[in-house]
C-alpha cells in the first residue's frame, strides 16, 4: 500500500488510525456530557474508550501488515511509527482499565477523564508519526495539555490540583524552550521538515551559532518532557499527586511518546552534527542514570520511588538516543515494551493495595504481603525484577537492558563508558527494587496492617497479564526482537546497519 | 533589521525565563511563559522573512492557537488551586515534598 502524502485523501488514509481515535474521542466526549453525570455512565464511557482503542489498534496492525509506505512528507509511514502506536495504545487501554476500577473505589465521577486519555493518546500517535517540527510541536502540546488536566481530574483532591499546577507551569516553560529551539533550527536550515533539515545539517553549517543554540534548546525541551535529570524536578511531585492510573499513564505512555519523537528527530535531522550533541547527551544520560537511582534509594513512598525509578529508566533510554542508529532504535522499542508492562503492572499493584483516599502507599505498608496474598506479592516481585533487569524472574527486563548495552557497544562510536555506567546504575537500583521484594517476602505483616481487599477485575487482569507476558517473552524474546529489529525509522533502512544483534543471547 | 528582531526576541525570551525562575505567583509565572512563547513568535516571523518561506508564519498561527488552549487549561487549573488553598502563591502550596 502506497500513500502519496501530497494528495489530501491519501494523507487522510495514512493518518487513518489517528483519525479513528480523534473522531471516536469527540463522539465519546459528546456522550459523556449528554446525560446526567453518574458512576455508571462514566463506566460506560470508560468501556467504550477501551473498545475505541482496540479498533484503533486493529487499524494500526492492519496498516503495519499491509506494509504501508509513503512519499516523503510531514508524517512518517513506517514500522517505527506502528510499533510506537501499539505501545501507546496498549498503555492507554491499561490506564483506562485501571481508571475504571480506581474511580469506582474513590467514587470519582469523571467520564471526561477517559476522553482526555484518548486525546492524549492521539497526541502521542501524532508524535510517533511526526516528520516535521510543526507536527512534533502539535503532538507534544496535544499530549501535554490533556495530561495537565488529567493530573487534576479529581477536583476534590488538593494534592491533585497541586500536581496539575506544577506540571502545567513546568510543562509550559519547557514548551517555550522546545519552541525556541525549533525556531532557531528553522532559522539555520530554512525548513521545518526533518528530512530537509537532515540534508542541510552537514559539516559546513555545523559552526552556525543559530543551529548549535537550536540543538541545545531542543535537548533542554525534550529532556524536560522525558524527565532527564537536571530537568526532572517536577516528576516526583506530579507522579505522587496525580491519581495512580494517571501516574501510570504518564510514566509509561507520555515518556514513551516523547522519547519516540526525540529519537526520530535525532536520527533523521541531526546525524550531521553528531560531534555537537554527543557529549552533552552522554553527560545527561550518565547523570540521569546515577541521579535517578541514587535518589530513589532514599524514598519511603511507593509512588515517589517509582517516579525516581522512571527517571532512571529515562537515563537508560537516553543511551539509545546517544547511539542514534538502527540498533539503538530497535533496542529502544524492545525496552519500551518491557518498561511499559513492568511500570503499568507495578502501579496496578499500588492501586490494588491502597485504601480510598490514596493511603497505604508507604513501602513499609507492603511488609509481609507474601503471607496474606502470595500471588500479588509474586506479581509485584516480577515487576520489580523486570525493572531491575534480572534474568529469568525479571522476564523481558533482562533482555531489554541487554539489547541497550549491546546497541551501546556496537555503535559507530562505541559507548563503552555508557554501557559500564548503565550496569553500575542497575546495580545501584537493585538496592531499592530488591528492597521492596525483601520487605514483601521477609518482613512479618504489621499487626495494625489493613486487610487486603479483593482485587477488582480490571486491575486483576492488568496485573497478571502483564506479569505473564513479561515472563513468557522473557523466556522466548525472539518474536519481539524480530519485530523491534524490523521497526526502525525509514531513513535507517538504507543507512549502513551496524552488526546484527547477537543472536546467542536470545536463543 | 532581521538581526535586530532576533536580538529583541532573545531579550524578551530571557525576560520570560528570568520571570519564571524568580516570581512566585502562579499567574505571573504563567504570563512570563506567554512572553516566552511570543518572543519565539517574533523569531519565527523574522526568520520566515529571512528565508522567504511561509513555514515560519504558519508556525506562528499554530503557536497562537495552542497558547490559547494552554491559557484556558492553565487558568482553570489556577482556579482549582485557588479553591483549595485560597492563594495562588507557590510558597503556600507545598503538600507534595520529597
Amino acid at each position: 500500500m502506497y500513500f502519496d502524502l501530497s494528495i489530501p485523501s491519501q494523507l487522510a488514509g495514512a493518518l487513518l488510525p489517528d483519525l479513528i481515535l480523534v473522531i471516536g474521542a469527540m463522539l465519546l466526549l459528546l456522550l459523556s456530557v449528554w446525560r446526567k453525570e453518574s458512576l455508571g455512565q462514566a463506566r460506560l464511557v470508560g468501556l467504550l474508550s477501551i473498545v475505541l482503542c482496540l479498533i484503533t489498534f486493529a487499524s494500526v496492525v492492519w496498516l503495519w501488515r499491509a506494509h504501508a509506505s509513503a512519499s516523503a512528507g510531514i508524517i512518517a509511514v513506517d514500522n517505527f511509527r506502528w510499533a510506537t502506536d501499539c505501545i501507546v495504545l496498549a498503555a492507554t487501554i491499561i490506564a483506562a482499565t485501571l481508571m475504571i476500577d480506581y474511580s469506582e473505589r474513590e467514587q470519582l465521577v469523571s467520564a471526561e477523564s477517559y476522553v482526555l486519555l484518548l486525546l492524549a493518546a492521539s497526541g502521542m500517535m501524532l508524535l510517533a508519526a511526526s516528520r516535521d517540527l510543526i507536527v512534533v510541536f502539535l503532538g507534544i502540546e496535544l499530549m501535554s495539555i490533556a495530561s495537565y488536566v488529567l493530573c487534576g481530574v479529581d477536583r476534590r483532591s488538593s494534592r491533585g490540583a497541586e500536581a496539575a499546577l506544577k506540571y502545567f507551569l513546568l510543562g509550559a516553560f519547557s514548551t517555550g524552550f522546545l519552541l525556541y529551539g525549533i525556531a532557531l533550527v528553522y532559522g539555520a536550515t530554512g525548513s521545518t521538515d526533518i528530512a530537509t533539515i537532515g540534508t542541510a545539517v552537514t559539516g559546513e553549517t555545523f559552526n552556525n551559532p543559530l543551529l548549535l543554540a537550536g540543538i541545545g534548546l531542543l535537548i533542554v525541551g525534550f529532556c524536560f518532557k522525558v524527565a532527564a535529570v537536571p530537568f526532572h524536578m517536577w516528576t516526583p511531585d506530579v507522579y505522587e499527586g496525580a491519581a495512580t492510573p494517571i501516574t501510570a499513564f504518564m510514566a509509561a505512555a507520555v515518556k514513551a511518546a516523547a522519547f519516540a519523537a526525540f529519537l526520530r528527530v535525532w536520527i533523521e535531522a541531526f546525524p550531521g552534527a553528531t560531534s555537537a550533541w554527543i557529549h552533552p547527551l552522554q553527560w545527561l544520560a550518565v547523570i540521569t542514570m546515577i541521579g535517578g537511582n541514587v535518589v530513589a534509594l532514599q524514598q519511603k513512598n511507593m509512588k515517589r520511588m517509582l517516579a525516581y525509578s522512571s527517571i532512571a529508566h529515562a537515563g537508560y533510554l537516553l543511551v539509545t538516543v546517544v547511539v542514534a542508529n538502527s540498533l539503538g532504535a530497535s533496542a529502544f522499542l524492545f525496552y519500551l515494551v518491557a518498561y511499559t508492562l513492568a511500570t503499568m503492572g507495578a502501579f496496578a499493584v499500588v492501586i490494588a493495595l491502597d485504601e480510598p483516599g490514596e493511603r497505604n502507599q508507604e513501602i513499609a505498608d507492603y511488609a509481609g504481603l507474601w503471607h496474606v496474598s502470595p500471588w500479588l506479592a509474586s506479581a509485584m516481585a516480577v515487576f520489580m525484577l523486570a525493572l531491575l533487569g534480572f534474568p529469568i524472574a525479571g522476564g523481558m527486563g533482562f533482555f531489554a537492558k541487554w539489547y541497550v548495552i549491546d546497541a551501546a557497544l556496537h555503535a559507530p562510536h562505541p559507548q563503552t563508558v555508557l554501557a559500564v555506567i548503565l550496569v553500575i546504575a542497575s546495580v545501584i537500583s537493585a538496592g531499592y527494587y530488591l528492597g521492596v521484594v525483601l520487605v514483601m517476602f521477609m518482613k512479618p505483616r504489621a499487626s495494625d496492617a489493613v486487610a487486603v481487599r479483593p482485587v477488582q477485575t480490571g486491575t486483576f487482569l492488568v496485573i497478571y497479564l502483564s506479569a505473564f507476558i513479561l515472563l513468557l517473552f522473557g523466556v522466548l524474546p525472539n518474536g519481539f526482537v524480530t519485530l523491534a529489529r524490523d521497526s526502525v525509522p525509514i531513513s535507517m533502512v538504507n543507512a549502513p546497519a551496524g552488526p546484527p544483534v547477537t543472536a546467542a543471547a536470545s536463543q | 533589521m532581521i538581526s535586530e528582531a532576533l536580538f529583541f526576541s532573545a531579550v524578551l525570551f530571557t525576560i520570560g525565563v528570568v520571570g519564571v525562575l524568580t516570581r512566585r505567583n502562579a499567574i505571573i509565572i504563567f504570563m512570563c511563559v506567554e512572553l516566552m512563547l511570543n518572543a519565539v513568535n517574533l523569531s519565527f516571523i523574522a526568520l520566515s522573512r529571512l528565508h522567504g518561506s511561509a513555514n515560519g508564519q504558519v508556525f506562528v498561527l499554530f503557536v497562537m492557537t495552542i497558547a490559547a488552549a494552554e491559557a484556558a487549561v492553565g487558568l482553570a487549573i489556577i482556579i482549582s488551586i485557588f479553591r483549595h488553598h485560597k492563594s495562588v502563591d507557590l510558597r503556600n502550596i507545598n503538600l507534595l515534598k520529597g
